[in-house]
């Protein structure tokens, strides 16, 4: 498949420290190409041009790099719930077919977000990071996640077909798993997760050579636990298949040899279960990714034993950036290695979100040569919102 | 600071998600202990219908001198507890340090389960009522001319336990006497008694298969309880609702247990106000079968005076004095949550507390990171009070008076019920009430234990179940 137009050209540079200056120079031009867009009369956002009345700056002619970025107020996630939708539409796309992805909906109403094509593009860069060996181009997939009004269940899709293959999906509502939990209809939300691996197996045991999943952490180990309980062999009886030699009793005797995983909170100690226990030492190839409706994907750096099973992501950028900033100033990012909120900004055609404080923490990471900007580790909810909200529920 | 790993059925697992405990008093780090989740407990419960073929095929006799073993080790022996090794008197230290409970009573309770290893012969007897050790080995027995058999209703024993006393710990010692794999979930602050009890199972012998020790948080607790054929649970009203009817799990909820005075003893309370006192508030008041009320027909205000005069001496003492008779809150928050609870309550006409009167000084003592309650007794004017049928983690109850022709009736679910009553009608009443389940007749506190009867359920038959058996070859006959 070829890809979509808008894809970012690669970043150049012979050492690290050239490739972290040209990575900031394209920062800076897709920045002022992005206000332009979003704040001209003639391709504006109706949103972003009624809000710019509000300013104290002229967005056209004061914001030319990334640290002008400050000037704009934080995002407040309100201003996404709710609609009109069409006011986040940019004029230059009034003609344009339009999808709406919302959140999960674990806040109260759900913030949507309008897209056209950036998932395209955002997945096409997320599939260039995943090695072939594991992720074989032409193989089919399995999505075993959310679906609805999500970004994740077209996306996944998208990627098996940039990829060549085919993807399989299940029907999995996560609103109602969160209503369940907060309802503490505890064996209610697990016979539902019953009925979505259920889905899952069925899938499996139907021949579609699937040897790609997405999948979330929970989902991951609820499917390893249907597994090792021989929910698919089981399944490959009642269909009449006859189980092959060696059984069908783990993630890689089902066939899967690649997984794409993300959606919910990763720690190191899932991913050094899921690497040690559920896929057999690391022999299927398993890559973290944090994202949301907002961002896009941040791709991780290889897990594994070598650094404690450590997670790193790093934002597309220049697509999208991902601060580390002291909870209590968003303009002060903290030392690498220390710990504050994570601040958001997006900057595409079809979305413009500056500085807009996740629901997460974590440590600050460094630059490197595949990523020369920083990134986040040890990602998990804000200490001062976590508790409020039910999340990760599938 | 000492690491506590888990024990994965024979894997010594050290996790990097690990809780830190602290001290009560000082908030130094005392341990840190490894973290399982929900997965991997599942994952580790698939290799139960093997663990459990290799325990059945030990003689149950074997067993039981393993318990003697273990019974002296817990006691006597240096015991590895991850990278240290832990004498009794450190264990006590470490168990007091981390819950805030007194030394003295952590002494006290941990030697209830020394003595549930030692006697593990009369403790199962009184379980099995008597049932002779074959059928353990043979799932059947027909010594006294009967054929008695019984079959495992489980291939594993899950315990989610609480971080209160370790006096708790007796009700699961028994499980590898018959012959199930344990899996224990200790409580956040107290996972040295359940360490150390396999820690001495491990060294007599019991095979490391059939033994885990899985911290975890809430959600993997929820899974042990899902995927254990059979298990118990410690938790509020509102943990255990979701059990409620589910048999597999015996709940150790809110005891509700009481005092009650019978017409005829009414008028001679105080010569029970000893008995009284020590229901109250042996143990610090912690144990589920502390009582949390005295019905009376008549003098409530004079028996709740005469209690209250006995406690208002108790004092807030350091975890380390020997003259203890209330716990620390680890959390002072939880101290000031009950503390405010029972103010509320007490803004709805018909109740004082009579204690606070007498001793003059507030319930809730706070000193540094601690915080205690001092007892609390309430008098009452009506059983639909809002604080009359409340149970604290501290020595607390209230006053009630009723007629005793309708006492059994309104009392509600009690755990323990200590009758003072001659009263052969009244005392036949009693022990045809289903709202009790353990019971006191006379004076005796409602604490008070006897190990050669069932106790807060009965392990065996939650284990075990009976079946009608025939054989038409028995053992020996040859085929």
């Amino acid at each position: 498949m070829k890809d979509t137009p808008g894809k970012p050209a690669p970043v150049t540079g012979a050492t690290l420290d050239e490739r972290i200056k040209n990575a900031r120079a394209g920062l800076d031009a897709q920045v002022r190409e992005i206000v332009r867009w979003h704040f001209s009369p003639e391709t504006g956002t109706p949103f972003w041009l009624e809000k710019a009345k509000e300013f104290s700056f002229d967005p056209l002619k004061d914001v030319n790099g990334w640290d002008d970025v400050k000037k704009f107020p934080v995002f407040e996630d309100e201003w996404l719930r709710g609609g009109p939708v069409r006011k986040w539409v940019p004029k230059a796309y009034a003609d344009r077919g339009v999808y709406v992805f919302e959140t999960g909906g674990t806040t109260g109403l759900p913030k949507s977000r309008i897209v056209i094509d950036d998932f395209k593009i955002d997945y096409e860069m997320m599939s260039d990071t995943l090695p072939d060996q594991y992720f074989p181009k032409g193989s089919n997939w399995l999505m075993l996640g959310p679906s609805g009004p999500r970004r994740l269940r077209l996306a996944i899709e998208h990627l098996a077909q940039y990829r060549g293959g085919i993807c399989f999906a299940i029907d999995l509502d996560p609103r109602y798993v969160v209503r369940c939990i907060k309802e503490r209809k505890i064996a209610e939300a697990n016979a539902y997760k019953e009925h979505c691996i259920a889905q899952a197996v069925t899938v499996l045991a139907g021949g579609h050579d699937i040897k790609c999943m997405f999948t979330t952490p929970k989902l991951l180990a609820a499917l390893d636990e249907a597994l090792r309980a021989g929910k698919l062999e089981d399944k490959y009886r009642e269909l009449g298949k006859k189980v092959p030699p060696g059984g069908l009793r783990s993630i890689k005797a089902a066939g899967i040899t690649g997984i794409f995983s993300g959606g919910t909170e990763f720690t190191p100690q899932f991913t050094r279960e899921a690497y040690e226990e559920m896929l057999d030492d690391g022999e299927v190839y398993m890559t973290p990714t944090y994202g949301n409706t907002l961002m896009g994907l941040a791709c991780s750096k290889p897990i594994g034993p070598a650094d404690g099973f450590k997670i790193s992501y790093y934002a597309p950028q220049p697509r999208a950036v991902i601060e580390v900033v002291n909870p209590k100033d968003y303009n002060e990012v903290v030392p690498y290695g220390g710990t504050g909120r994570v601040l958001l900004t997006t900057l595409t055609k079809e979305f413009f979100v500056p500085r807009f404080p996740e629901r997460d923490e974590g440590e600050r990471e460094p630059p490197f040569e595949k990523y020369p900007w920083d990134g986040v580790s040890g990602v998990r909810p804000f200490a001062e919102l976590a508790g409020g909200t039910v999340v990760g529920v599938y | 600071m000492i690491h506590i790993p888990a024990l994965r059925f024979g894997k010594v697992y050290t996790s990097l998600e690990k809780a830190t405990l602290v001290h009560h008093v000082t908030g130094e780090p005392v341990a840190e202990v490894s973290q399982v989740t929900g997965s991997m407990i599942a994952r580790d419960l698939g290799q139960m219908a093997q663990a459990h073929k290799l325990l059945a095929a030990i003689p149950v006799r074997d067993i039981l001198a393993m318990y003697k073993k273990a019974a002296d080790y817990f006691l006597n022996a240096a015991l590895p507890c991850g990278d240290a090794e832990l004498t009794f008197a450190d264990y006590v230290k470490n168990l007091s340090a981390t819950t805030g409970s007194p030394r003295v009573f952590c002494d006290r309770n941990a030697r209830k389960v020394h003595y549930v290893l030692a006697n593990i012969e009369e403790v199962i007897g009184g379980l099995t009522r008597g049932l002779p050790l074959d059928a353990l080995d043979n799932g059947y027995t027909t010594a006294g001319g009967r054929m008695q058999a019984f079959y495992p209703t489980t291939d594993v024993f899950g315990a989610v336990l609480p971080s209160n006393s370790p006096g708790v710990h007796s009700l699961w010692v028994p499980t590898i006497a018959f012959k199930i794999p344990l899996l224990l979930k200790p409580g956040r602050e107290e996972p040295w008694t359940p360490f150390r009890v396999l820690q001495a199972f491990l060294k007599a012998g019991v095979p490391p298969q059939v033994l885990g020790f899985l911290p975890t948080d809430h959600a993997g607790a929820a899974d042990i309880l899902r995927l254990c054929g059979r298990s118990m649970a410690f938790g509020d009203d509102k943990t255990m609702a979701p059990y409620k009817n589910d048999h597999r799990v015996e709940i150790h909820g809110t005891g509700y247990s009481k005092f009650i005075l019978g017409e005829d003893q009414a008028d001679h309370w105080e010569k029970h106000l000893d008995v009284l006192v020590e229901g109250v508030a042996a143990n610090g008041g912690r144990a589920c079968v502390n009582a949390s009320a005295v019905w009376t027909p008549r003098n409530g205000a004079a028996i709740a005076e005469g209690l209250a005069k006995k406690l208002a001496g108790v004092k807030a003492r350091p975890s380390d004095d020997p003259a203890c008779e209330i716990s620390a809150f680890a959390n002072p928050a939880v101290a000031e949550g009950i503390n405010a609870l029972i103010d509320e309550g007490l803004k709805t006409p018909g109740a004082v507390d009579v204690t606070e009167k007498i001793r003059g000084t507030p319930r809730l003592v706070k000193d540094g990171r601690c915080a205690w309650l001092l007892p609390t007794i309430i008098r009452v004017d009506s059983p639909d009070h809002p604080l009359a049928n409340k149970e604290f983690l501290f020595p607390y109850a209230a006053v009630v008076e009723w007629p005793q022709d309708d006492v059994l009736k309104r009392i509600g679910y009690t755990l323990a019920a200590t009758v003072l009553s001659d009263d052969p009608g009244f005392i036949a009443d009693a022990l045809a009430c289903a709202n009790i389940e353990r019971l006191n007749i006379g004076p005796l506190p409602t604490n008070r234990l006897t190990w050669d009867q069932p106790h807060e359920g009965n392990l065996f038959t939650h284990l075990y179940k009976q079946r009608a058996l025939q054989h038409a070859r028995p053992a020996g006959a040859g085929v």
